[in-house]
């Protein structure tokens, strides 16, 4: 679980090779994403430290097939900070993520494969 | 929002809605001049200038209706509350660059917040973007100003296309970050 100290660009280069080697990852096969939606109302709402909560776990747990990015305004206001989390092909919706729920949704959806229905926007 | 470092991470995001391929963020803390300068700078498709308006006044009518939030409004009112002000200076076809300058010492002057955060997430949550981080510290007695430059293409161009949210990458951009920023502030 603990990774060496990257303090370097070659360092960087050798964890992409040893990565590759492993077949750890690759862009198109990453088994979860993870889109944060970063509008204004989101950004309010604290999803910069829902976003880094997410990367934080990824770095405690060394998960290597996992995505995470942020998009626009999603367009559920009052809902926000909304996580969208795309699982072997399906798409879950999430509300009110705060970086507990985001943890929550980590630990039981993301790895445990069950989703955490009290944050579910239905469709 | 609580934190200019929040604002800078809306302003950012406008950047990207405005297609943007490089974005340009600079963080100025000079407390020998008393003045906070943040600014966003980028290559979008830019705004005319009753555009503009539309984005600094959210009552400015126009003929067109565009869908603007009220994040510039709001950190302009909060810069004017603090002897600063907001600029905004676009072209369509070139880009645009927000700045925002408070008075550093202003007592109403909302905290710069985790700057380290908001690069981070902007680095690795957009990895299509180029990303350039700027952070001057000019100290308030003795001693030069301390620049801290990050700039993600180095890293885009070692990881060739591998991706950004592998452990060790996330550990790497929120180290060099987060120390950088805590070394010019020394």
């Amino acid at each position: 679980m603990n990774m060496p100290t990257i303090k370097s660009l070659e360092d960087l280069k050798r964890i992409r090779e040893e990565a590759l080697q492993k077949r750890d990852i690759k862009t198109a096969e990453a088994r979860a994403q993870i889109v944060v939606a970063m509008g204004t109302p989101g950004i309010a709402a604290g999803a910069r430290d829902t976003l880094k909560e997410f990367l934080t776990i990824i770095e405690e747990r060394n998960l290597t097939d996992i995505l995470v990015r942020q998009t626009g305004n999603m367009g559920l206001d009052s809902l926000e900070p909304v996580v969208q989390v795309i699982l072997d092909g399906v798409t879950t919706t999430y509300g009110r993520v705060t970086p507990f729920a985001a943890r929550q949704i980590m630990e039981k959806h993301i790895l445990g494969g069950a989703v955490v229905t009290e944050y579910v926007i239905p469709a | 929002m609580k934190e200019i470092s929040l604002h800078l991470l809306d302003l950012a995001e406008n950047s990207v809605s405005a297609h943007a391929k490089a974005v340009r963020i600079d963080v100025n803390e000079d407390f020998r001049g008393d003045r906070l300068t943040v600014s966003v700078a980028d290559d979008g498709v830019g705004m005319d200038d009753e555009m503009v308006k539309q984005v600094v006044d959210p009552f400015y009518t126009s003929r067109t209706t565009r869908k603007v939030g009220l994040g510039i409004p709001l950190l302009k009112s909060s810069a004017e509350a603090c002897n600063g002000g907001l600029e905004i200076i676009s072209k369509p076809g070139t880009g645009t660059r927000v700045e925002a300058l408070f008075k550093h010492s202003h007592i109403d002057r909302m905290p710069l917040g985790d700057i380290a955060s908001t690069f981070l997430t902007l680095t690795i949550g957009h990895p299509e973007i180029h990303w350039i981080f700027t952070y001057r510290y000019n100290p308030p007695f003795k001693g030069s100003p301390r620049v801290f430059e990050f700039d993600d293409q180095p890293i885009k161009d070692t990881l060739d296309g591998f991706p950004l949210t592998h452990p060790g990458v996330i550990a790497y951009v929120r180290t060099t970050l987060e120390e950088g920023i805590a070394e010019a502030r020394k």
